[in-house]
């Protein structure tokens, strides 16, 4: 199976550098607002969250768009799929933005929806998330990880009950 | 500009008056921002000689051209003005989303001057700027002034404001934001209070162009790389406290019942190991400021009933002054005395080397029990919880202890038992245990100071990837020798100048970057060329001395370059340091020779036609 984005909210700071990358690589320009990932940060529990296109198996921007403009490739070299905005097709009717239960697609001043595009195979917010909350693998992969870390906050407290 | 947005607004509380000027390009090529630009525009503006609580004196927030973008923890901002606990300059530095947003709202800077009649808050919604009535707000904490702005204005404002403190012109109350984060030292809050301005909120949608784009990417790289090592880890899992009983114990350099010794028997119930066990809400994992890879903020939360409460830190510093140097050993008590600090918006290092002070005052008899209303002996939690909170609201004896240290002592007839320089309390580090420290407090702009440029980030902390040490073949330095450290301290502090005024954390640099990499990101991020090495370290050089201006003028002499009786004369009775006196006599001159400054600690001619600087106001 291709890669795909996977994200652990137990290892995210709410940092944002995905936010300052990603409008640095799409936008020319730091503007977390412009940004495809957001991040939000719930002070009193200490946790953050982030926000960005799971690439849907079956996407509802796509089933919505009357232009036939959102559609899903997969990327040749890491098979991800992603659902990809055609930039010629779009007529910047927003219908994909009303579709979206995520909120990851939108029209702003460009005039056609902007999403989360992989950055072409190659997503720039993964290689600055030094903690390591985004990773772009093979989502087999990165579940087993995930479970790994639950496993071993398991085993602190196994090893308090029983030793 | 790249890099910097090339306005900034004015405010004149007095009139009511908001303009939009242009940032000069020249200040900002020869002095960076933050803390560079900033005291070039307050020595430009203002007569150092203004009364700090005065209308005369003004408040600037000064972003740096990289704070917004995507250089590592690229997210501060400092406070400058004159300082009213020291009457020499203050430059108060804060990381979080206030910063960022207030460059993302199109501004570098903020100036703020007069008075207002009543209780003001600024609403910056990018182009839309206006003052707004916060006298329903006069009285409320940080926490509850930060979401009632957030609730008037718009859920993505972000919020810098006063506490109860600032509004009572204590002289170490502090600013706000991010409702933890603190321009913490030298009393900003009081002269924000002074102006009856309560808060700033901004809300800001433009971006941050910089000069070349693969340039600084590459930069970003090359920093983010070099950030992604174990000591970064081991420094999220357990912030700032963990220094305690990593670097500091073993020196022997933890202050202890008001510096009166440098082991504290108790250090292994306040520690950050213990902290990250303890109080902390999610076991070694922290929250980060806006663009930061290490994340070292944590919140804690305390049940016991006498402290309960929840609030990020206690931070080492805070750690240090509350705990060992109070004699405390609760750390429970500690966590409560900062959470109070943050709400009521004041700094937690002179606020507890102020009530260690009194409590050796106390038992030295020199303070009498009817003064203070109930026994201040060392260790006593209880006490210090009760003397932050009145000192936040000048009630009773608390109205005293919001002098600051100086003043007490003073008052009581003891100047000597003052731990501090410049009239500003030590930071937690003893300088007997640590010989750089001492050269760098005596000389430090702003008073006692750790953060500002000091040796210790190499001979406690071992920063040894900088090419202050590297180009000198330095790969060890003994904290408790003296002649090697005038050299290091010139250099550190011009150093600490231009990461202070880049808009980056020091922190990148104390855990792996160095002086290129910041300069790679300055150069490629604004597209001016700072000629090579040499041309950085100078014009961190020409900051430097643009704040040793400021204070001459101000009143400040080179007599102000000292340290207390304590430091000088009394050995270390303990620890790894036992038997040293700071040797700051044997340091100052050549110090003073290596900055090109008279005997008298003034600049001479030469040296200040060579930073182009001039002892002449230009306005």
């Amino acid at each position: 199976m291709g890669k795909t984005l996977v994200i652990d909210i137990d290892k995210c700071t709410g940092c944002g550098v995905c936010e300052l990358v990603c409008s640095f690589q799409h936008r020319d320009e730091f503007n977390p607002l412009k940004s495809r990932i957001h991040t939000t940060i719930f002070w009193q529990q200490e946790i953050a969250i982030p926000v960005v296109c799971l690439q849907c198996e079956d996407p509802w921007c796509g089933r919505v768009c009357p232009a036939g403009a959102i559609t899903t490739k997969i990327d040749e070299v890491t098979g991800a799929r992603v659902v990809t905005v055609s930039e010629e097709k779009c007529v910047g009717c927003k219908m994909c933005m009303l579709a979206c239960p995520f909120s990851t697609i939108v029209v702003l001043d460009k005039g056609y929806a902007e999403k989360c595009d992989l950055c072409g195979g190659d997503p720039e917010c993964v290689k600055f998330c030094t903690r390591g909350a985004l990773k772009f693998v093979e989502p087999e992969l990165g579940m087993i990880a995930k479970k790994k870390g639950i496993a071993e906050r398991l085993l602190d407290s196994y090893k308090e009950v029983k030793y | 500009m790249y890099g910097w947005t090339g306005k900034f607004l004015r405010v004149d509380l007095t009139k009511s008056r908001i303009t939009i000027e242009g940032t000069d390009e020249g200040i900002a090529r020869d002095f960076i921002g933050a803390r560079g630009m900033g005291v070039k525009y307050l020595y430009d503006e203002i007569d150092p000689k203004v009364d700090p609580l005065s209308p005369d004196n003004k408040l600037l927030m000064v972003t740096g051209p990289l704070t917004g973008t995507g250089a590592p923890a690229g997210n501060r901002y400092m406070v400058v003005t004159k300082s009213p606990l020291t009457g020499a300059i203050a430059n108060s530095s804060a990381a979080g989303s206030f910063a960022t947003t207030l460059k993302y709202a199109g501004y570098d800077m903020v100036i703020f001057e007069g008075k207002s009649k009543k209780p003001v808050y600024l609403w910056i919604d990018d182009d839309k700027v206006e003052l707004r009535d916060a006298q329903h707000l006069w009285g409320k904490t940080t926490r509850e002034t930060e979401n009632a702005v957030i609730g008037e204005t718009a859920p993505e404002a972000k919020v810098v404001c006063i506490g109860p403190a600032g509004e009572r012109l204590v002289l170490f109350a502090c600013i706000i934001n991010d409702l933890e984060r603190a321009a913490g030292r030298s009393g900003v809050g009081a002269v924000m209070g002074s102006k009856n301005l309560k808060a700033i909120a901004v809300r800001g949608t433009k971006g941050i162009k910089v000069a070349n784009r693969v340039g600084f990417y590459n930069a970003m790289v090359d920093c983010y790389k070099a950030l992604d090592i174990e000591y970064v880890r081991h420094f999220h899992e357990l912030g700032t406290p963990s220094v305690l009983e990593d670097f500091v114990v073993p020196l022997g350099a933890l202050p202890t019942r008001n510096y009166q010794a440098g082991a504290f028997e108790d250090w292994r119930k306040i520690s950050g190991g213990v902290q990250g066990d303890t109080i902390s809400v999610r076991k070694r994992m922290g929250v980060a400021c806006p663009g930061c890879p290490v994340a070292c903020g944590r919140l804690s939360k305390v049940t016991t009933p006498d402290f309960a409460g929840i609030g990020a830190g206690p931070e080492y510093e805070t750690t240090g002054l509350f705990g060992s140097n109070c004699g405390v050993n609760n750390l429970d008590a500690i966590a409560k005395a900062n959470y109070v600090c943050n709400e009521m918006g004041m700094d937690t290092i002179s606020a507890g080397g102020t009530i260690a002070c009194a409590m050796e005052l106390y038992e030295k008899g020199y303070l009498p029990k009817k003064d203070i209303g109930r026994p201040l002996n060392f260790g006593d939690a209880h006490a210090l919880v009760e003397m932050v909170e009145k000192i936040a609201l000048r009630e009773g004896f608390g109205d005293v202890l919001a002098q600051g240290a100086y003043r007490l002592a003073e008052k009581y007839g003891h100047p000597e038992l003052f731990m501090g320089v410049k009239k500003q309390e030590f930071p937690s580090y003893e300088c007997r245990a640590l010989q750089g420290m001492a050269i760098g407090f005596a000389t430090q702009s702003r008073g006692a100071d750790h953060i500002r440029g000091e040796v210790h980030d190499i001979e406690m902390y071992g920063c040894y990837q900088w090419r202050i040490t590297r180009d000198r073949k330095i790969d060890k330095v003994d904290p408790l020798t003296w002649r090697d450290k005038p050299v290091l301290a010139k250099e550190i502090q011009d150093w600490f100048c231009m990461i202070d005024s880049s808009g980056m954390c020091n922190f990148m640099f104390f855990f792996a970057l160095d002086e290129d990499q910041c300069r790679a990101l300055l150069e490629t991020g604004t597209g001016i060329d700072l000629d090579g090495y040499k041309g950085f370290m100078k014009t961190g050089e020409r900051i430097f001395n643009q704040e040793r201006l400021f204070n001459l003028k101000a009143g400040l002499t080179g007599k102000d370059d000292t340290l207390p009786k304590r430091m000088l004369e009394e050995p270390m009775p303990d620890g790894s340091a036992k038997g040293m006196v700071a040797h700051l006599s044997e340091m100052l001159p050549e110090y003073y020779k290596l900055r090109g400054w008279g005997t008298d600690g003034v600049p001479t001619q030469e040296k200040l036609k060579e930073l182009g600087l001039s002892s002449e106001r230009s306005q």
